[in-house]
């Protein structure tokens, strides 16, 4: 049976990576006594994957893993043992069923994320709200994308679903999986270029809200909807 | 929340944050207003290091049991973040409550290997504590030591204000009443080192005048103060079954280099090899019952959720449970998920069969330390393996599957001959000639059988406390020859040679057997940037030639002489219980050639028997 874990991610604890936050929880899996099955081989591991990571110095409401069970665990108690035995800066919210079909797990399902961007230093614009409407109005956003082996121009604009202003910062909702994947910190880049603002002027701090994949109707659903409590 | 004593742009910037955040699972917090005796725990490297080492679990865990004190930890900044610390005027913290070091009332250091000397200068300065143990004021920290290097504590004299000698497990208690019982009373500092002077096992350094003779060697070791025992007795626990272990250790979140349960099956070792320190430091043996450590196997891997087990021991083979703890493991825990590994172990059936249990074959690799290439040798430093012995166990081991295998030796032991070094050599194409005797059709492959070499450095407390060493020339030239001997070989294709860096060995090898002198050397090389010099990458050899120079002391005068028994040694104030007669009994033995049985075949009447604990009283009962 396998079973999907919602977490939050907050405090201290987004100074660790996502490797580190694996092993993280999969010593509190044996420490909360959750029946989770095994790979076979020499050296056994948990069955567990997660569905995003999670950058370095991000937190989130809306982390996902999925694991398999050998046996049947009631959702309300597997959140109260598992919390029991994690330190602060990590919760679990939920812990659901989902099916055992293939597609349905892991990482390849997730479609897009909710991030909430507040002013870490620095000012916003006084017409913060008709600016960020005008911005996510342009018909393409072109920025140069860095990564380690590479710079190129691309147009974020086709991975952003979701733009607005919030009193402080913004709310986006933006491509994320293996398929396509947009960082919010690279659409906050192209929004202070398209003010005008260099880094020294505005930092943001961003937090991850939901994270999402798209059902039958192609609308976006939270991961944990697609499980069931288990009673 | 608690608020970290580093920001986010800083943490942010930094090579592995997670060093820095405390918050790990198990780590204790308490409040402070509750509490009267703060101490940090330090261990002079860096987190991943740290971390791993048992002693330090163990005290974290004795001390916070104290509802009055709250033990907190505290590791070496790394480079990036000692650069950033320096710029702005950061003072080093603990871990748990984030609170500079300088603001509590004990910092405690643990001094497992000499190339962290510099790493202990960092701590203090960066904690801005004065280095000086002569410049701390009413209110800075005591600064204590701790830990194998204690049994010669004279090259860091300068830098504290105690030591203790010995386990921890003993005194540490009556220490921290008599300071808060100072305290109450409004005693001053020095009246606390006065008393804590007057406990079994502390040493404190500032109560002892050294003079030298014109030929460099000390005069005298004196007492300058009336609360000074002339003598300083190392401290042990009699009973390890019955008496602290941390059944709640603290579970890192980034990979500590010893990431698992540490079952720590006994202390010491029955072998007495001369030139191995915790031999002889660590006497007598004592075993922990096995009946405790199924217990703490349990309640350690819930507590910790870590993925496998370890035993922990100078030699496992020698611990007479062995085979019921090791099957007990096997059975409740490999078939959930759990590893069991298990170092140091002799290889015979038994451990074969063991290992053929727990691990992957085509990727584990046997490992036998022989130590010295020829049987003489092997005789002369009472490594009581022999060559056939080896031999079998790589046959059995062949047999079993297994195609590769380890084997460690020390270049520069006393006695050494040419025909000694070339022996390493030998002794590693003996075990791959064994292999190739397999019939073709039924062996993988090739073997791979991989010869490592290290320099010997004397130490203080053994038979060989007397020895020379040898100039760093030597070191290389007795590497090449080795080195050499290897291409010649027949089956060279199927053999490796490693060995060691002899820069590290001269330095290791003057702050072993050094006098209060040395350590002026540590603190200049300090000042010229000198910095984790246990690791490679880091190492200066230049800086620290330039560090010897400026302050004029010469290595040659305590590495490359041979001490007189007669000489007054820098450690001889310290009293382990093994006596000098002893060791100086073993050394003509070595020159001798004469082994000496191990403890449970025969005592040997090395004067540990005054404990009265462990193996001593075992082979009387």
């Amino acid at each position: 049976m396998k079973a999907r874990v919602k977490f939050r991610k907050f405090g201290v604890m987004k100074f660790i990576g996502h490797l580190d936050l694996l092993r993280y929880f999969q010593k509190a899996m044996r420490r909360a006594d959750i029946p989770i099955a095994f790979s076979g081989g020499y050296s056994p591991h948990m069955i567990m994957s997660f569905a995003h990571p999670l950058g370095v110095g991000l937190t989130s409401d809306g982390e996902y893993f999925d694991i398999e069970l050998t046996e049947a665990l009631n959702s309300r108690e597997a959140v109260a043992r598992l919390n029991e035995v994690l330190v602060e800066g990590t919760e679990v919210l939920s812990f659901v069923q989902i099916p055992d079909t293939k597609k349905s797990a892991g990482m390849t399902i997730v479609a897009a994320a909710d991030y909430r961007c507040l002013v870490k230093s620095g000012e916003l614009p006084e017409n913060h709200q008709e600016l960020t409407g005008r911005f996510f109005d342009q018909p393409e956003i072109i920025i140069l994308k860095q990564t380690k082996r590479s710079e190129q121009m691309i147009d974020i604009k086709p991975m952003i679903y979701r733009f607005q202003a919030l009193p402080g910062g913004f709310f986006m909702e933006v491509a994320t999986g293996s398929a396509q994947n947009l960082k919010p910190d690279l659409v906050m880049k192209a929004f202070r270029q398209y003010a005008g603002l260099s880094e020294d002027d505005i930092s943001f701090t961003c937090h991850r809200l939901e994270t999402y994949a798209r059902d039958g109707e192609d609308n976006l659903v939270p991961l944990e909807k697609l499980g069931s409590e288990i009673v | 929340m608690r608020k970290l004593a580093l920001s986010d742009d800083i943490l942010m910037k930094i090579e592995k944050p997670a060093r820095y955040i405390g918050n790990e699972v198990n780590s204790v917090m308490k409040d402070k207003n509750d509490i009267s005796i703060r101490f940090a725990m330090c261990f002079p490297d860096v987190y991943e290091i740290g971390m791993s080492h048992l002693g330090i679990q163990i005290l974290y865990d004795m001390f916070n049991r104290r509802e009055d004190t709250w033990c907190e930890r505290v590791y070496a900044p790394w480079t990036d973040l000692d650069k950033i610390m320096r710029r702005d005027n950061i003072p080093l913290f603990a871990l748990e409550s984030q609170e500079p070091l300088k603001d509590f009332d004990f910092l405690g250091i643990t001094i497992q290997y000499e190339m962290c000397y510099t790493n202990i200068l960092q701590i203090l300065d960066l904690g801005q504590i004065p280095m000086a143990a002569k410049d701390r004021r009413e209110n800075d920290p005591i600064v204590i030591g701790g830990g194998p290097c204690t049994y010669n504590p004279e090259p860091l004299a300068d830098y504290f204000d105690l030591f203790y000698i010995g386990e921890g497990e003993t005194v540490y208690d009556q220490l921290l009443d008599a300071y808060k019982e100072n305290r109450h009373c409004g005693g001053t500092r020095n009246e606390f080192l006065e008393k804590a002077a007057e406990i079994e096992g502390i040493y404190v350094p500032s109560f002892y005048d050294v003079t030298y003779q014109e030929d460099g060697t000390i005069a005298a070791f004196a007492a300058n103060n009336i609360h000074a025992k002339e003598q300083i007795k190392k401290q042990m626990v009699k009973d390890i079954s019955h008496t602290y272990y941390p059944q709640k250790p603290v579970v890192p979140f980034i990979k500590a280099i010893q990431d698992r349960v540490v079952l720590e099956i006994q202390r010491g070792c029955i072998r007495g090899c001369r030139f191995c320190q915790a031999g002889m430091i660590y006497r007598p043996t004592r075993e922990r019952d096995v009946a405790v450590l199924k217990d703490y196997a349990y309640k350690m891997v819930k507590n910790t959720g870590h993925e496998e087990i370890s035993l922990s021991s100078l030699s496992s083979s020698d611990y007479s449970e062995l085979k019921e703890l090791v099957t007990f493991l096997i059975e409740e825990f490999a078939g959930k998920g759990i590893n069991i590994s298990l170092p140091s172990l002799r290889i015979d059936a038994f451990s074969l069969d063991v290992m053929q249990r727990v691990q992957d074959i085509r990727k584990s690799s046997l490992t036998f330390a022989p130590e010295a290439g020829t049987q003489r040798l092997r005789d002369v430093i009472n490594k009581g393996l022999s060559e056939e012995v080896i031999l079998q166990g790589a046959e059995q081991a062949f047999a079993g599957g297994w195609t590769k295998v380890k084997l460690y030796f020390m270049l520069g032991l006393p006695s050494e001959t040419e025909e000694d070094m070339k022996g390493i050599t030998h002794l590693a194409e003996a075990v791959a000639r064994q292999y190739y005797e397999i019939p073709k059709d039924q062996r993988k492959g090739k073997c791979q059988i991989t010869a490592s070499t290290s320099f010997f450095v004397p130490k203080p407390f053994t038979p060989f406390q007397w020895e020379t060493m040898h100039t760093r020339e030597e070191y290389i030239a007795k590497a090449r020859l080795v080195n050499q001997e290897f291409r010649e070989q027949h089956n060279r294709k199927s053999l490796r040679y490693n060995w060691h860096e002899p820069d590290v060995t001269v330095l290791e090898g003057v702050f072993a057997r050094g006098d209060r002198r040395v350590g002026q050397v540590l603190l200049e090389a300090y000042r010229l940037g000198c910095l984790y010099d246990a690791w490679t990458e880091e190492f200066d050899h230049d800086k620290w030639l330039q560090a010897f120079d400026n302050t004029g002391i010469d290595i040659a005068f305590y590495n490359l002489r041979e001490r007189s028994v007669e000489e007054i040694l820098p450690w001889d104030f310290i009293d382990i219980g093994v006596t000098k007669k002893f060791l100086i009994r073993e050394r003509e033995n070595a020159m001798n050639e004469k082994v000496t049985p191990n403890c449970r075949t025969r005592c040997a009447g090395c004067g540990i028997g005054m404990y009265e604990g462990g193996v001593c009283i075992e082979s009387k009962g």
